[in-house]
């Protein structure tokens, strides 16, 4: 089963944790009904069509309600600490997050107690808290964009606000940055780089490039990493392996943008809709 | 002669002993930061030394000698600093690098991993991506749809370091449209 952690951007949304449904634009959990605009509701949106369409169950979530003081967050990493070892996910998906190195460590040290501990996936504001503390290869998968693998090749930024010019500079090539997040060990055991070029990457380089379709204002779209943090932790969890998981991710989520006719404008649920059609065509030999 | 005393008193802080102010969240550093620069004060906001650095920080680099009246413009603004101690590292220099790219009659610019995008014509800010604290997906909310002179900005709502990097994306739109 597919687990995932994350923020709802409203202040005053509760603590629940639990099975999600979606239903239109809206993902449910309980009496709670989140309208899928971008963020963790829009990850989870994307997860549930690929597990439905995988023939699995939908997620099992834990959300809290901040707006960026991360008041809702420390509720939330208190949460974890004391319940995550009684789970038995087979991944879970960590995403918007206030980062808080010593918050976060209490939670990976829990985890890291688990008999059998879940493919770990991190997006968002976990990633950048896992890079922060050192420990980012206690995770098996990250998913930057360009910007933020900049951030996980630069050993010396602690977020990346703070990623330094030099490396930054959109001369410095996305296999470079890669190897030198490794060199660092600054990067999970697989990256999936998201871009004008999606990128799937380990410790020995580069393992796959998805470059087709090309839908340049997917950059502009917020949202559009969600989902396919949202794919891609939905095809590990029905059982497919990190790397052709990842690869097969990064083509639907390509797809179901372009499906979507985008424009700078389009918001996340038009593709989020598209991507049962680009499951169908990614996946028809599967 | 003012010229003089401001040139005196309000030391430039690369030239001098410097401290840092820290505060409870980034809100109130940006608060801060808008106090003392507004009072001439030639404050630098950046990167927290590693023994104080917990997470989504920012903090304020001052010229030392100049605390006093620097915490008093502080607490006449109501902000209290959590910690005033001096630099004894090299702080991080927060993201000066913008990349801007056209699409027709939009127009986007990305600040660190924060983007903006803006159809140059209505003015109306179409989307807001990128980024990874909560309030990103906060700010979106508040921000898209709106035209830029009437939208509230992260500096007033935002809490982190990714809402600073959204307000210097946004202010880099604004100038340019």
């Amino acid at each position: 089963m597919l687990g995932i952690v994350g923020t709802i951007p409203e202040i005053n949304f509760p603590l629940v944790s639990g099975r999600v449904v979606l239903e239109g634009d809206h993902i449910i959990i309980g009496d709670n009904h989140i309208n899928v605009n971008r963020g963790t509701p829009a990850m989870i949106a994307a997860a549930i069509k690929t597990l439905k369409y995988m023939n699995k169950p939908d997620p099992y979530c834990y959300l809290v309600g901040d707006i960026g003081n991360g008041e809702g967050c420390k509720l939330l990493y208190k949460y974890l600490k004391e319940n995550i070892t009684e789970t038995s996910f087979k991944t879970l998906a960590f995403h918007y997050f206030q980062p808080d190195v010593g918050l976060f460590k209490r939670v990976i040290a829990e985890i890291a107690k688990m008999q059998n501990r879940p493919i770990l996936i991190a997006d968002a504001g976990f990633m950048y808290v896992a890079k922060m503390g050192g420990d980012a290869s206690f995770f098996d998968l990250f998913t930057p964009d360009a910007g933020e693998l900049a951030y996980l090749a630069d050993e010396k930024a602690p977020h990346p606000f703070y990623t330094r010019g030099f490396i930054l500079h959109e001369e410095n090539l996305v296999p470079d940055l890669i190897k030198r997040a490794y060199q660092h060990n600054n990067a999970s055991s697989y990256l999936l780089v998201k871009g004008a070029k999606d990128y799937v990457a380990d410790r020995n380089g580069i393992i796959t490039v998805i470059d087709t379709p090309v839908e340049e204002v997917l950059e502009a779209i917020g949202g559009t990493g969600d989902t396919l943090t949202g794919i891609v932790s939905a095809l590990i969890a029905s059982g497919m392996d990190i790397k052709t998981a990842s690869a097969k991710a990064a083509k639907v989520n390509r797809l179901a943008g372009f499906y979507a006719r985008p424009t700078p404008a389009t918001q996340i649920y038009d593709i989020i809709k598209q991507i049962p059609r680009a499951l169908n065509e990614v996946l028809v030999d599967i | 002669m003012f010229d003089i005393f401001n040139k005196k008193t309000k030391t430039d802080c690369e030239n001098s002993e410097n401290g840092i102010l820290v505060f409870e969240n980034t809100t109130d550093v940006i608060r801060a930061e808008n106090v003392l620069k507004a009072k001439g004060w030639k404050i630098k906001v950046m990167g927290p030394p590693p023994n104080i650095r917990s997470g989504c920080d920012l903090v304020i680099e001052f010229p030392l000698m100049e605390e006093m009246s620097i915490r008093r413009s502080l607490l006449e603004a109501k902000l209290n600093p959590t910690q005033v101690v001096p630099v004894n590292s090299v702080l991080l220099e927060p993201v000066n690098l913008l990349h801007e790219k056209s699409y027709g009659n939009f127009f986007m610019v990305r600040a660190a991993n924060m983007k903006i995008t803006v159809d140059r014509n209505t003015k109306l800010i179409v989307n807001v991506s990128g980024g990874g604290c909560p309030d990103v997906p906060y700010l979106a909310g508040q921000m898209v749809n709106k035209h830029l002179n009437d939208t509230p900005q992260p500096k007033d709502i935002g809490y982190t370091l990714c809402a600073y990097a959204l307000q210097i994306a946004y202010d880099r739109v604004v100038e340019i449209c």
